[in-house]
Order: C-alpha cells, then sequence, then structure tokens
C-alpha cells in the first residue's frame, strides 16, 4: 500500500517534472521565435538591398561635338548605345557646357548601364534583347564592364529611370521636417512634462491631461494625418506636401513621447535635491531650471533622440498631406514640396520595374542604419551620463 | 511681404528690444542697489521682468491679427500690424520700467509667469486632441448628410463611384462599412494570434527564467523589432511574406492571392510582440515575490508558480497591454496599404485578399478626387469610427494599468 502511494506520487512528480520542462520550453521557443523573425527580416533586406549599393559600368569611348550633343545618343557606338543609362545621355550637353575643352575630342570614360544590363549582370535576367547581349558580352570579354559603388544613390534625387535614382531629396527633406519636430515637440514636451511634474496641483484636471496624453500615445498615426490635412493644410494654408505641414504633424505625434519620457527623467532626480535648493532660498522655478533640469537632461535628450527617430520612420499620416509626390530636386525651404526617407521607400515600393526592389531594400537599409545610429546615440548617452540615485 | 518676411521682422524686431529692455531693467535696479536699497529680487530678475512685459503685448497683438486672418474677419496688413506691436512693446516697456522699484517683487512676478507658460504647453496635448476631433467629426458629419448612418454600419456593399467635379453626385455609389471592418478584424486577429502568445510567453521567460545576461542582450533586441518603420514591414509583408504564403499554400492545394490577409497579418504580429512582451514583462516584474515564495512553500514547481499565481495575478496588465496592441492594430496603416488588397471582400478565407478601413482611408484621400466627393468624405466617417474604436480601447488599458500600478505599490 505504502509503496503504492509513493510509486502514484512519484509518477506524478515525474508528469508535473515534464510540464515544467514543456512550459519552460514553450517560453524559450517564443522568445527564439521572435528573435528568428529578427534575423530573417534583417537577411532578407541585406540580401534584396546589397546589390543596389553599386551599379553596372560600361568603359566606352564618347565624342563630343556639335551633332552629339544635339543627337546624343550618337555619342557613343551605336551598338553600345542601348546599354547606357539615359541619365547619361540627358547629362551630356550640360556637361559640356561646364566644360567647353571636352568638345570635340573623344574621350574614354565609364559610363553607368541602365537597369536592364545592370539587372541581367545581377542575375535577375529579363528584358535584355539578343544583340544587345551579344554585346555585352563581348564588352565583358574586353575588361570593359564593371561594377562600380552606385553614389547616386545617395547623391542625386529621385528618378524614373531606375540607375539614376537617389535618396539625396528625401535626405533633405527629413532633414527639413526633423528641423521642425525638434523646433517645436522638444520646448513644447519638456515645458508640459515640467508642468505635470513639478508645477501641477493634483487634481481631476491634471489626471485629464495625463490620461489625454497616455491616449494621444496610442492614437493610430493615420488619424494625426487626417488632422494635418484638415486644420494644417486647409485651415491654417500651410503648403500642401511641404517639410513644414509634415514637421508640424508628426511634432503632435512627437509630442507625447517626448513628454512620457522626460516626466521619467524628471521623476528619477530625487526630491533632495528639489530641498536642497529650496532651503538656500531658491524658488521652485529656480529649482527646476539650475537643479532638477540639468540633473535630468541626459534622460531628456534620451527620450528626445527616441521620439525623433520614431517620427523620423512614420509614414501613413504623410501620405494625406501629400508628401509622395515625385520630387527630383533636393527642396531648398520648408515650404517647397518635399518627401522624406520612408515615403520615398513607399514609392519606390510601388514602382513597377524590377530595379526598383532592390533600390527600395538599399533605401531601407540605409533608413535602418541611420535609426540603429540615433537609437544607439540614445542608449550611449543614457549609459554614459545618467546618474543612478 | 510673406509669412516668413513678416515674422523675421517681428522677431527681428522683438529679440533686440526684449534685450535693451532687460538691461534698462537690471540697471535701474542696480542703481537701486548702490544707493543701498534693499532689493526684493535679483537685478537680473528686474531685466527679465521688464523683457517680459515688453514681449507680451507684441506677442497679443500678433496673435490677434494672425487669428483674425485665419478665420477670414478681415486680413490686416503686414505694415501695420508690425508696426502696432512694435510699438506696443515699447510703450509696455516704458511702463514696466517705471513699475521697477526695490520694493517690487519681480521673481514672484517671473514665478507666476514661468507657471502660466508652462500650463499653456502643457494645454496643447488637449489641443491637439481636440484638433483631431474636430477635424474628422466636420467632414464626417457631412458624410452623414449624404448617407444615413445606418447604411454606414450595416450595408455589405463598398463600392463608391468616383466623383471628380465638386457637386456632382454619384448616386449610385454605395458605403456599407461592413467588409472593411471584417477586413480590418481578420487582420487584426490574425496579428494577435501571432503577437499575445509569442509576446507573454517570451515575457514570461524574460521576467522569470532568464539570466540577468540573457535580459540584457534579449530585451533590446526585441525592442528593434518594435523600432523598424511600419513602411519597412510593409515592404517585407508584400515583396517576400506574401509570396511565400502563397507558395505555402500552393502545396496545400489552396489557391490564395497575392495580397492575401494572412500575410500583412502575421507582420503585423510580429511588429506587435515588443509592445506585448515590454509591457507584460513591466506587469509581471512588479508582482511581489512573496507571492512566488508562498507558492514555492507550498511546492509548487516554477511553471506551476507561473501559471496559476503569477498570470492570473499579473492577468489585468496583461489584458492592458493586449487591449493596446489590439489597438495599434486596428490603426495600423502602411502594413495593409502595401501588402493588403483593395477590394471590399466580406469572406472568412484569410488567403483571400481584404481591404481593411485605413487602407481605404488613404485610398480615399491620395487620389485626385474633390474634396467634398462622398469617397472622400467616407475617409473622415471611417476616421471617426477609428477614433472612437482605438480611443475605447485605448482608455481601458490606461485605466487598468493605472489601477494595476497603484495595487501594488
Amino acid at each position: 500500500m505504502n509503496s503504492q502511494v509513493s510509486l502514484s506520487a512519484s509518477r506524478r512528480l515525474k508528469r508535473r517534472y515534464r510540464a515544467e520542462k514543456r512550459f519552460k520550453a514553450y517560453c524559450i521557443g517564443a522568445l527564439l521565435l521572435a528573435l528568428a523573425f529578427l534575423v530573417l527580416f534583417f537577411s532578407d533586406m541585406i540580401r534584396q538591398g546589397h546589390s543596389a549599393f553599386v551599379q553596372t559600368e560600361i568603359q566606352a569611348e564618347v565624342t563630343y561635338n556639335k551633332d552629339t550633343v544635339k543627337f546624343t545618343q550618337e555619342s557613343v557606338d551605336e551598338d553600345i548605345a542601348p546599354l547606357i543609362s539615359r541619365a547619361v545621355f540627358r547629362a551630356i550637353p550640360r556637361r559640356v557646357e561646364n566644360n567647353p575643352g571636352l568638345m570635340g575630342t573623344t574621350q574614354t570614360v565609364w559610363l553607368v548601364a541602365n537597369s536592364d544590363v545592370d539587372q541581367y549582370r545581377k542575375g535577375h535576367n529579363d528584358r535584355l534583347g539578343s544583340q544587345d547581349l551579344a554585346t555585352l558580352k563581348r564588352l565583358q570579354a574586353n575588361g570593359d564592364v564593371a561594377y562600380g559603388f552606385n553614389d547616386g544613390l545617395f547623391f542625386s534625387g529621385d528618378s524614373k529611370i531606375p540607375s539614376n535614382a537617389g535618396l539625396w531629396s528625401a535626405f533633405v527633406g527629413t532633414f527639413y521636417v526633423m528641423l521642425v519636430v525638434l523646433a517645436i515637440s522638444f520646448p513644447i514636451g519638456v515645458a508640459t512634462a515640467i508642468y505635470l511634474e513639478e508645477f501641477a496641483p493634483d487634481n481631476r484636471f491634471t489626471q485629464a491631461i495625463e490620461i489625454n496624453i497616455n491616449n494621444l500615445a496610442a492614437v493610430p498615426s493615420i488619424l494625426f494625418g487626417l488632422l494635418g490635412l484638415a486644420i494644417f493644410i486647409n485651415f491654417f494654408g500651410v503648403p500642401r506636401s511641404s517639410a513644414m505641414a509634415g514637421g508640424l504633424t508628426l511634432s503632435l505625434m512627437t509630442l507625447p513621447v517626448i513628454i512620457i519620457s522626460t516626466r521619467a527623467a524628471l521623476r528619477a532626480v530625487p526630491q533632495s535635491i528639489r530641498q536642497g535648493a529650496q532651503a538656500v532660498g531658491a524658488s521652485r522655478w529656480q529649482a527646476v531650471r539650475d537643479h532638477v533640469l540639468p540633473l535630468s537632461l541626459p534622460g531628456i535628450l534620451t527620450g528626445t533622440i527616441i521620439g525623433v527617430a520614431q517620427a523620423m520612420g512614420e509614414t501613413a499620416p504623410l501620405l494625406l498631406i501629400g508628401m509622395i509626390a515625385y520630387i527630383p530636386e533636393a527642396p531648398t525651404s520648408m515650404t517647397d514640396a518635399a518627401t522624406v526617407l520612408p515615403a520615398q521607400i513607399f514609392t519606390w515600393a510601388g514602382m513597377p520595374e524590377r530595379a526598383y526592389v532592390s533600390l527600395t531594400a538599399a533605401a531601407i537599409l540605409v533608413l535602418l542604419s541611420m535609426l540603429i545610429l540615433l537609437n544607439a546615440t540614445a542608449v550611449v548617452l543614457r549609459n554614459r551620463f545618467e546618474r543612478r540615485w | 511681404m510673406d509669412t516668413s518676411q513678416t515674422l523675421l521682422l517681428f522677431f527681428g524686431g522683438l529679440v533686440p528690444m526684449a534685450a535693451v529692455a532687460f538691461v534698462l531693467g537690471r540697471r535701474k535696479a542696480l542703481v537701486a542697489d548702490s544707493r543701498g536699497q534693499r532689493l526684493h529680487s535679483l537685478p537680473a530678475q528686474y531685466g527679465v521682468y521688464v523683457a517680459t512685459w515688453m514681449a507680451l503685448p507684441a506677442i497679443a497683438i500678433g496673435v490677434v491679427a494672425a487669428g483674425a486672418a485665419l478665420l477670414g474677419l478681415r486680413v490686416p496688413p503686414a505694415p501695420l500690424v508690425l508696426s502696432f506691436a512694435l510699438l506696443g512693446a515699447a510703450v509696455a516697456c516704458v511702463l514696466a520700467l517705471r513699475r521697477v522699484e526695490p520694493s517690487l517683487r519681480a521673481r514672484n512676478a517671473i514665478e507666476r509667469f514661468v507657471y502660466w507658460s508652462l500650463f499653456i504647453a502643457s494645454l496643447i496635448s488637449i489641443f491637439t486632441t481636440f484638433g483631431i476631433i474636430l477635424s474628422i467629426l466636420f467632414e464626417a458629419l457631412k458624410f452623414f448628410d449624404k448617407v444615413s448612418v445606418w447604411e454606414f454600419v450595416t450595408g455589405t456593399q463598398w463600392s463608391p463611384v468616383a466623383t471628380f467635379r465638386p457637386g456632382q453626385e454619384a448616386a449610385d455609389s454605395q458605403f456599407g462599412s461592413v467588409p472593411l471592418f471584417a477586413g480590418t478584424f481578420m487582420i487584426t486577429g490574425i496579428a494577435m494570434l501571432v503577437a499575445i502568445p509569442v509576446g507573454v510567453l517570451s515575457a514570461v521567460y524574460m521576467s522569470e527564467y532568464a539570466s540577468y545576461r540573457v535580459r540584457t542582450i534579449a530585451k533590446p533586441l526585441l525592442e528593434i523589432l518594435a523600432g523598424i518603420p511600419t513602411v519597412v514591414y510593409g515592404f517585407f509583408a508584400a515583396i517576400t511574406i506574401s509570396p511565400l504564403v502563397v507558395e505555402v499554400a500552393s502545396v496545400f492545394g489552396l489557391h490564395a492571392s497575392y495580397t492575401n490577409a494572412l500575410a500583412p497579418g502575421l507582420v503585423m504580429g510580429i511588429m506587435i510582440i515588443p509592445f506585448i512582451s515590454s509591457l507584460s514583462d513591466d506587469v509581471i516584474n512588479s508582482i511581489p515575490d512573496s507571492l512566488r515564495e508562498g507558492a514555492y512553500a507550498l511546492g509548487a514547481t516554477q511553471s506551476e508558480t507561473i501559471k496559476q499565481i503569477v498570470l492570473p495575478a499579473a492577468f489585468p496588465g496583461i489584458m492592458a497591454a493586449s487591449l493596446l496592441g489590439i489597438s495599434r492594430a486596428l490603426g495600423e496603416t502602411m502594413i495593409v496599404v502595401m501588402a493588403a488588397g483593395l477590394r471590399p471582400n466580406l469572406t472568412w478565407n484569410p488567403l483571400e485578399d481584404m481591404t481593411t478601413v485605413t487602407v481605404r482611408i488613404v485610398d480615399g484621400l491620395t487620389g485626385d478626387q474633390s474634396f467634398d466627393s462622398p469617397e472622400t468624405l467616407a475617409a473622415f466617417a471611417l476616421g471617426l469610427v477609428l477614433f472612437g474604436v482605438t480611443l475605447t480601447l485605448n482608455l481601458i488599458s490606461i485605466i487598468v494599468i493605472r489601477k494595476f500600478r497603484q495595487s501594488y505599490e
């Protein structure tokens, strides 16, 4: 009898231990699954995007004379011309204008190939004709075809010609938009946080503001786009698709992020600091300005950088205020039509040509590295300067 | 004179004047000080006092003029406003300067000014909420003038006929939003099926099992998932996951559309994992150890403790986290715009293409239709419903989390 009990007890115990192991395995499995998604995602983006950082170039003789400046296709051999990017030909008149000495000469230079050739060399053969293919093979045998760094990806604006399309105008647009976001959401966000944390009486109205801020942080971003459209553009008359309109809209989205993190940073400063300042005669505002704010500055800056990084990746509200326009030239003021990096990614993702897929993935890699850089800065800032009390 | 020029002149005039006012105010205080009179505040505070009083009327005049122009009452000529504002500033400066004397409580005045400035700044977030509500409400009401609420809520056909000219009526348009909400809930449901189990279980692992080192590495890695922009997820869903779903479905002999609802749902789930896991992690960490120790003392294993003590205690918090996740999935736009379909489709099959509320909002507002066309207005009506639903979910979870924090503090 006794041994029976202990037998069933030990069996039960074994079962319970098995359940224990199983449950732990589920938990580890869940975490590993999430991390596997991360690995899959990054390897997929790198696989798709890495090839767009280089592009095919062809070495050929370019003749500059009166005819070829007008009929630019004739400046190179007629069998090579179909392999060269249209953007190269388009640039010839300007090149001669800038350097009149070229007129009447023939130069051997590396020219950017068009996207059909480029895609063929990168293993996505689809649209290259047999004659062009033969020319390409011949050039390849002579060593006249090579990969060069695709500096156009960083330094030229958007284009309908894939081999000429770049992110420059999106960089400039992003810079302007972020400038507006910082100029508006940082001061207002910090001021709101100081009010709520240091000055506000604990009453219903203050609680309403707090709940309202928490709710704003979770309102779908597209609704901020509706606000931007109806209020900033239709009511205040801010120009559509301008960096100003985008920046104002994104500021309102960034505001709650900055408020919440600034409040946490202010709360981390111990009461004794405030009491010490007030004990030697400082007013409330003086204590905050001279003691609490400097001590919480690393935390505030960290939160601000994270908020800006979030705003930098936001697209949905910008679609509604027209920031998906085709912008080949970088904007020169806050009220010019502009585009930003994520909007450029969206536009390229919708392009039908195969070449834009890898361009999109490359743009994504650029955007992600910028965001990772920003967030890493925030983490370093926090780890180096944050004081623990 | 355009706006930026006016602003430039305005501040270009005001800033030097404020500097002068500061110097004058401080000098008057210093002179009194050197005569041996006892000052109530620091000399610089008298300077700030005068500068602030000088700037306020000018800014007020500027704001009133801008408001009048915006509301369309009257557009005052910019030079007139400028000269009035700067003149007002000068007068106010003289008046404030005359009030400066040793007994003036400049510091208290600054304190009050700072308080009210901070208070006004904190109102901006309230204005934002009202701005969202107002901007949606007016257009949505115009829409409900044309289409009855009942038809909008219960209709199963969404087929707007495009109108390009203002005033042109589209008689055959139908605005039944049920298929849009079906698509939204389908995709949200799929996302939650991924995000809740994975998010909660990995939170349990990180807070209950993992060593400190694993925690410090795994947590930031998970946070990266939350930091990836949604447009990037959308591209990932459309280019990689959708074809994968189609391929896997055809292995099982099923037909899947390239804009199926499954792919955006899955990717959205991945995106939401870190929201749920980090909130659940906080919640589980705030459960006091005494509860766990009590369970261990009764002979429970670790998993039994987690399943029977920790998770039930953390349930309100985990539920609040899930509600926030649902609210985020309902309002998510880029993933569905890029990977889900445009065709309103009432179906139970996630392999078919479905469209969502947010897709139709973007579609209605990015086209070349006139602003008062029913389809454009319908976007605002959909936005109103979206706002209402997410607001409810957010408020419930915010209040639950607040209550939960208080109960264990």
